[in-house]
This record gives structure tokens, sequence and C-alpha cells, in this order.
């Protein structure tokens, strides 16, 4: 089964209905599975005329109630990201796939990259929370969808799964579960006139009433109170503001997924996520069988960044493959120090391959020594 | 046992990336794990193609194929670009068809007329494609007639099965033929193959 496909099939499972999409390469399978399963499973399908507008309808499908989807690629994820910023500032949990191709603009339509990875962190404008998962198999595409509809639903919070074109292309064996884990967000328990949609309690996370079952329920991108109406008072938004900023962290611990390999006795740490985690994981096997100190720190979360779980790694060598200019690599450098970390850095368009990295891990510990 | 790795060349167009994923899901149903990758340029039809498959019993990090034991060159383009490098211990198999020119190699070659055949056979070059996949398998011997045959019924679109299992059995007996012409010599030009 190809990424692509094992993204559908994931976030079928995870109970999406609503997918709305502007096809685009190398995302296309996606909306492909989706118009083909979406029926069958008495969910909607809709190409809409553009990604702005896509990215639109799955707003609106979430908040009718609906688990909703759209996938993309960079050029579209551009025109997303208006919408994705009100997503986050009205709390309405929807997921954006980007199979990420090689940019800027219209770039290389069928070439992989890595290099949207702070445009899904901060490409929306204004402070705001964003997870953004990254798959390094067609098996974790599937458990990284469904994990995607599962965050975005409990969080109320926008959810990318950012995807490269070597994943999503990618064909392997996977292994799908006949069930999976599924939460959905949380319903008012209080009668209609006693609802504020933007109330929290303690888990931070508003109870979310589907728009048009009876209870009063303002949106707007304007920053607003527990009412949903508009207001520009200081005090309205720091608190709205200092809540939806801080709203994850309390939960860092379950978002952050992550996997080390042979790091606990590693001199060099590669740190590798996406395509590229295949190669490094190979190349680290590798360096370790020519007896080097080296392991590998892999985040399927990329963000939030996993902070905590690289300071305890610090005080070791990094080094950062990235199929971009050097994205990922300063989040690594402000954790751990900048004279601890090495780059290195493709974006001809071609996978990284484990002997250039190999090569850098002996260049790299050779200097070490 | 080390990986098999394999290339399937052409111009976009050919199948030859429906052909790959046929071979990987023959690799499946043979319970060997198995990734398989492409390459490709925009265009729906034309431009360079390049389908990969790595074979194995043991877990494939890096999906894409670095060192080809078998490569399949269905254009001059393909076979300038990823035959003309390839070791002599690697297969090269070339559709005569298209690929005429050829830097002599003294063994591990293969050259058919596998298009010209399809034409011949089918009245058209669509199972081309199909074909060519019954000669890498024989040639190959890396899985048997009833695993790539699993790999065809699982792929082939709705309503063609038939057509190509016809194609999977051409290409076999073709490849299987030019096997044992090479014998020894490891070299096989068949120009008239497969009418048998």
């Amino acid at each position: 089964m190809q990424g692509n496909e094992a993204c559908a099939e994931g976030a079928l499972m995870a109970g999406a209905r609503f997918f709305a999409g502007y096809p685009i390469t190398p995302s296309s399978e996606i909306a492909e599975l989706m118009a083909e399963k979406l029926p069958l499973a008495g969910g909607s399908f809709i190409q809409m005329e553009d990604e702005i507008a896509s990215m639109a309808a799955v707003i609106g499908a979430s908040l009718a109630g609906v688990k909703a989807l759209t996938a993309t690629s960079g050029p579209g994820f551009s025109l997303k990201q208006e919408n994705l910023g009100y997503a986050a500032a009205t709390e309405i949990p929807c997921v954006v796939v980007n199979v990420m191709r090689g940019g800027p603009s219209t770039g290389l339509p069928t070439s992989p990259a890595q290099a949207d990875v702070m445009q899904a962190r901060w490409g929306t404008h204004g402070d705001h929370p964003v997870i953004v998962l990254s798959p390094y198999s067609v098996q974790e595409c599937f458990e990284l969808a469904v994990k995607s509809f599962n965050f975005a639903e409990e969080f109320r919070v926008p959810v990318i799964l950012l995807m490269d074109e070597v994943i999503g292309h990618l064909r392997e064996r996977v292994e799908l579960p006949d069930a999976v884990e599924v939460v959905d967000r949380k319903k008012p328990v209080v009668p209609p006139d006693k609802y504020y949609p933007y109330e929290n309690d303690a888990s931070m996370v508003p109870a979310m009433a589907n728009f048009g079952d009876g209870y009063r329920h303002h949106v707007t991108g304007l920053i607003h109170d527990i009412t949903g109406l508009p207001s520009g008072k200081p005090a309205v938004t720091e608190k709205l503001l200092g809540r939806l900023n801080h709203k994850l962290d309390r939960y860092l611990d379950r978002i952050t997924l992550y996997e080390e390999v042979a790091v606990e006795d590693a001199e060099l740490v590669v740190f590798a996520y996406g395509c590229t985690a295949r190669s490094a994981l190979e190349a680290v096997n590798a360096a370790r069988g020519s007896g080097l100190k080296v392991g590998l720190f892999r985040p399927k979360t990329i963000w939030p960044f996993p902070v905590e779980q690289l300071e305890k790694l610090s005080g070791k060598t990094f080094l950062v493959p990235e199929m971009n200019c050097g994205q990922l690599v300063g989040e690594v450098e402000r954790v751990v120090g900048r004279r601890q970390v090495h780059r290195l850095n493709r974006f001809d368009g071609e996978l990284i391959t484990p002997d250039e990295i190999l090569l850098k891990i002996q260049e790299v510990m050779s200097g070490v020594q | 046992m080390a990986k098999q790795q394999a290339l399937l060349t052409g111009t976009g167009g050919q199948g030859l990336i429906l052909a790959a994923i046929m071979l990987a899901e023959g690799a499946v149903s043979a319970g060997k794990n198995v990734v398989q990758t492409q390459s490709y340029g925009p265009e729906a039809r034309g431009g360079a193609s390049k389908a990969e498959v790595i074979i194995s019993e043991e877990t494939i990090s890096y999906p894409k194929v670095m060192n080809p034991d078998l490569v399949l060159a269905m254009s001059p383009e393909a076979y300038k670009k990823y035959g003309l490098p390839l070791d002599e211990e690697a297969v090269l198999i070339v559709d005569s068809t298209f690929v005429q020119e050829v830097k002599p190699r003294s063994k591990n070659y293969f050259a058919l007329p596998v298009t010209r055949l399809t034409k011949a056979e089918f009245g058209s070059e669509q199972s081309a494609n199909v074909v060519a996949l019954g000669v890498v398998g024989a040639v190959s011997g890396w899985l048997s007639y009833e695993d790539i045959r699993q790999g065809v019924l699982q792929r082939a679109p709705k309503g063609t099965a038939e057509r190509n299992l016809a194609a999977l059995e051409l290409g076999w007996r073709l490849g299987l033929e030019a096997k044992a012409q090479a014998g020894v010599s490891g070299k096989a030009e068949l120009q008239n193959a497969g009418k048998g």
C-alpha cells in the first residue's frame, strides 16, 4: 500500500467523514481515495474551486460536527494558511495533510523536499497553537493520520500531517488493525441557555456544540470572549491568547511522539524526520557496524518541538540532515547549543542517501575525537 | 539473503510504474519485504519515468535503489541513463523495439522486442508493460510465476485481468526462451521470439 493510501485509510478509520480539496501532486491519491470511499461510508467528498475554499469547507464541516480533512502540497498549503489561522483562533478541529514537494512556488511538482517545516508552524500570522506530525513509513502514515484526528478532536487545534513525496508515494507492506482508538471532541453537558462556546474548564479546551444543534454558537476570527462575540479588551485578548498558546502545554508528554535508536551511549546523535530518517537509520546502523557510537533521534511530532527530549541528550554532538536549506536544525541548535550541531542539507529534489549521511558522520566524528 | 533491486525505466505512459507495483505485490504475496518508489516528470505521457523495486528478507530503510541488480530500459534515453552505466554483474534487459544501439556487454544482457511482440500479439502496445514484467520475472528468477501472477491480478485495472494475464504469460515465455538461448554466454538477442 502507498503512503497516501495509508493516510486516507487512517483518516477513515479515525472517523473522518468529510473531505474538501483541490488535488495537487504529490497528494492527489488521498483525494482520489477519499472520493471513492467517503460516499460508501456515509460521508461527503467535495472538490472545491481552490485550496482556500477547501480549507473553508473543512472548517464548516467540522463546525457542523463532522470530522474533516483536506490534503495538499506546497502551493496549496500556502493558500490554506489564512483559514488555517481561522481554525486555530476559533479552535475548530481539522486535519490538513501536506505532502511536501520541492518549492518555493510551483517548484518541483513531482520531487521530494522537507521545506515546509517552518511554514507548518508559522505559516499563518499571529501566535497560535498547532500540532505537526511527520511519518517516515507507510505504516506510520496510517497511524499518524489516526493520531492527527484524535489530537485535533481532543485539543481543538488544527493538526498538520506533514508528509513528503517519498513517503506519500512509497509502497510497502502495512498491517492495518481492525479498529483503532478514536477520540471525539468534548460536547457541552449544560443546557443551551447555559452554554458559552469558549468557556473552558481545567482541561483548557472548551466543549464544542455542533453548529445547528440549538446551542448559541458565535464563531469569529476576531479576538473573542467566552460567548464567542468579538472583543478588543486587553484583558479578554490576553486571556484568549494566553489560553490558546498554552493549552497544549500540559499535554506535551502525550503529544510528543518520537523514536530513539541507540542514543544512550551515542557520542553523535542524528536528528532526522520523514523520508530523511530512513536514510539516517541505515547510516546509523552502518556507523554502529563500524564501531562508531552513533544514535538516531526521530521526532514523529515535530511541532510542538521535542524540547525536553532533546535536553536530555544535550552534551552530545548532533547531526541534522534535512531536505531543505536548514529549517528544523535551528530548533535543535536552540535546545542543545549551536556549537554542538552539524548540518547536512540536500535540496536538489533527490532523496538524501545513507552514504551521504555516513560520510558526514565519519567527518564529524573524526573532528570530535 | 541480500536484497534484490530493480529499476524499470522508460517513458511516461508506458505503464512501468504499474508494472513495478505488480512486481512489488508479487513479492508481498511471496511473503517478502518490499518497497516500491518512482520518479517521473509532471507530464502524463512522455518525459522520463523510473520505477524502483527493492525486495528483501530484511527490513528496508532507504527506499531507493542504489546498486540495481536488474535494469529494464524501454527507451533510448532510459538506456543511456540507467543501462549504459550498469555493472556487467547486473542484468540489463532492453526493449529492442526502441533501444537499438547498445554498448557491447560480455554477459547479463537481453535484448527483446517487447513492445513489437505485444503489438503483434494483442493488436496494440497497451500491455507491453506486463509483457516486460513477465520477462523481468522469468529472467531474474526472484519470484515464482504464481506470485507475480497474483501481483498482476491484484493490480490489473478492472476488466483487463484476462488480457494482462495473457501478457504476463507471453513475457514469461519470452524471458525463459531468452534465458535458455543465453545459456553460458549470458546474452540473448531475440528478434522473433515468443511466437511459439
